[in-house]
């Protein structure tokens, strides 16, 4: 190596550290990655979102193994980088052990509780968004028997399958709900053939409805339901335009918000545990010209009904995390 | 259980085990010759990936599946160059050709379509549609065999039925042709082969360039016939099942088919919990129904199998005496 070159590299390394030492802030993705049409990509939407109102840019990076976690919020947090966002509940523990290094640092998780005094911890009412899409699907249904297609088997996403199960049961308390989990490991967030292949087996047993919340995976889902001829219900994001006019609704997940929420108070980010729901549009149905038809202004009225009276709590959603146990399906 | 639930679920055991079968025989081909491929999972990585990228930018499903199989023949040639050519350790060479396949499938995807390691999805020419078999309309009305030809027969995508026609093709070809017989000697004596004055070289290459067609086959199975876009690891392991159910085969075509049906049957089952509930009468665990699967791959591997020996050659890369 000629002297000239050790002067580059170390000319290379300062610009680095220099990039790295201003205090952009942080976006990082679970392992869906940031385009998953899902979860992931509304926290992306959030980001680009706040970046180009703000007119400035973020870090962000996407893990591709849980080994990465801790390593990546670590070097997050030792460049400066403030506030610190990660979407996704698997986070939690790495976040709880970092966290503490940098009292300094604000870090926000989606999906998690982290119980340090840095961090804001926000949580979704996906019990109330997936009990309208209940609604939805059992308006919509004419066999009375309605799917849920779930991705990993955790309670996060029990507590999907368990408020649909409830707004089904409340429009028709006769109906049935068939729910599947793709798996029990992270592969099921990426497994659209088995998500086909469940699609194929719920329809054998009566479904013409079926609801994915699985990621990935809720491609192949919808792909099917499109193919068959029955309706789906997308999750998180807006899949609406997936396959228009066979996909009834979608649940939104307001990640986006959250994200950008959180982007815009920056370094003044509020702590400690915040729940987005239906009061404060956390979560919702979709509407757009894709599902209009499919949508009648019956159902429509029916879902702002059952919506206000979430809101109101004239009807109470039984919350899956927290009960542990679900009144209208059995596990 | 009625007739039509258990054909529902036959239906879904074959297109689970076609993948299977396909990269399975492929395997065969090239352990036989004494090369063993820990990459077929690798290889219909990238070909279910360049078949649906290709497929969506022409609308032409014919020539993804060309181009996917292009595609695993680039993989299986530098799998041969390094293993035959250089003599190289075949595990680690079928180990980075997984790594490779995994990591640049996602890469280019997304500098290409920007839809984050997917490709966008495909319709009309652009996938593998299902085929109706000549009578199945008319025929459906016979009692048990009508739905049997109409359900489970009948209405499959064109790579199905490759699929199991390579079975016979394989069997004919390793057993009852010159070619097949050469391919087995050189993984079992390539000096005995080498000593007849026949290329060790050109035939391990060929059961190579055999395997990688037939990886095509399955990952542009999965990501035009099964499915309509690639999605990032799509395969999800069904490249190392292939190879227990290889094993469990022992090596031979005819049991392959019946291993791959097998380890497709066994899929199919945790996705209908009900039926279990219903014949059994007791509600099993959902974790317990997703490692039925692998629980049984074990206990069959180990308990019922028996001895498997593989070709003798397998794994030494052939040195000519001086």
């Amino acid at each position: 190596m000629t002297l000239s070159t050790k002067f580059l590299g170390a000319t290379a390394v300062l610009a680095l550290t220099a990039g790295a030492a201003s205090a952009d802030p942080a976006v990082l993705f679970d392992l869906g990655g940031k385009f998953d049409k899902s979860f992931n990509e509304s926290a992306y939407n959030g980001a680009e979102r706040w970046a180009e109102e703000a007119g400035t840019s973020y870090a962000d990076v996407e893990i591709q193994s849980d080994a990465q976690r801790e390593q990546a919020i670590r070097r997050f947090a030792e460049s400066g980088a403030n506030p610190i966002v990660m979407a996704g509940f698997s986070w939690a523990t790495a976040l709880n052990d970092v966290a503490q290094d940098y009292p300094d640092t604000k870090f926000q998780i989606i999906d998690g509780v982290v119980e340090q005094p840095n961090v804001r911890s926000v949580l979704f009412a996906e019990e109330q968004g997936s009990y309208l899409v209940g609604v939805a699907a059992a308006m919509a249904s004419e066999s009375d028997t309605v799917g849920f297609i779930g991705g990993m088997d955790i309670p996060l996403i029990r507590n999907f399958a368990c408020g649909y199960a409830q707004g089904v049961l409340s429009v028709n308390p006769d109906a049935t709900v068939v729910a599947n989990m793709t798996g029990t490991t992270p592969a099921a967030w990426n497994d659209p053939v088995k998500g086909s292949e469940l699609t194929l087996a719920q329809i054998d047993q009566g479904a013409d409805v079926v609801y994915a919340a699985a990621g990935g995976t809720g491609v192949g889902v919808l792909q099917t339901a499109a193919d068959e001829d029955i309706l789906s219900i997308g999750v998180d994001s807006n899949q609406n335009y997936m396959h228009p006019g066979e996909v009834l609704t979608s649940m939104l997940k307001r990640v986006d918000n959250a994200v950008y929420d959180a982007l815009t108070a920056g370094t003044d980010l509020e702590t400690g545990i915040h729940v987005m729901d239906l009061s404060n549009d956390g979560v919702g149905y979709a509407l757009d010209e894709n599902n209009a038809e499919l949508i009648t202004e019956d159902m429509q009225a029916a879902l702002e009904d059952a919506k206000q009276q979430i809101i109101d709590g004239e009807v109470t959603v039984v919350n899956y995390n927290t009960e542990e146990t679900c009144p209208a399906l059995d596990f | 259980m009625d007739l039509n639930t258990l054909i529902q679920m036959l239906d879904a055991t074959v297109r689970l085990a076609t993948p299977l079968l396909l990269a399975c025989l492929a395997g065969l081909y090239s352990e036989r010759a004494g090369i063993f491929d820990i990459g077929l999972e690798g290889k219909m990585l990238a070909a279910a990936f360049v078949a649906a990228a290709i497929a969506s930018v022409t609308g032409q499903v014919y020539l993804g599946l060309l181009a996917g199989i292009g595609a695993s023949l680039l993989l299986s040639a530098i799998h041969g160059v390094a293993s035959i050519t250089f003599r190289g350790n075949q595990l680690i060479s079928g180990v980075a050709i997984n790594f490779l396949a995994a990591g640049l499938s996602v890469v280019i995807a997304q500098s290409w379509f920007r839809q984050g390691g997917r490709t966008p999805q495909l319709s009309g020419e652009g996938r593998f549609r299902s085929i109706t078999l000549p009578f199945a309309e008319s025929l459906s009305g016979v009692p048990v065999l009508g739905p049997i030809y109409a359900e489970l027969i009948s209405g499959h995508s064109i790579l199905v039925y490759v699929a199991f026609l390579t079975v016979p093709l394989t069997w004919w070809l390793l057993f009852r042709t010159r070619f097949g017989l050469r391919l087995r000697a050189v993984g079992e004596n390539p000096a005995a082969v080498d000593t007849a004055g026949v290329s060790v070289i050109g035939l391990r290459f060929a059961a190579v360039g055999i395997c990688g067609i037939l990886c095509g086959l399955a990952g542009a199975y999965l990501a035009t016939g099964l499915q309509t876009s690639f999605t990032k690891d799509m395969t999800s392991g069904r490249g190392y099942i292939a190879l227990a159910a290889l094993i469990f085969a022992k090596w031979r075509p005819w049991h392959a088919l019946y291993a791959c049906l097998l380890f497709g049957f066994l899929q199919v089952i945790p996705l209908r919990p009900d039926l279990i509930t219903n014949t059994l009468g007791l509600r099993l665990n959902g974790q317990l129904l997703e490692a039925l699967p692998y629980i049984l791959t074990v206990v069959i591997l180990a308990g019922f199998v028996g001895k498997a020996i593989p070709p003798r050659a397998g794994g030494t890369p052939y040195v000519k005496e001086r």
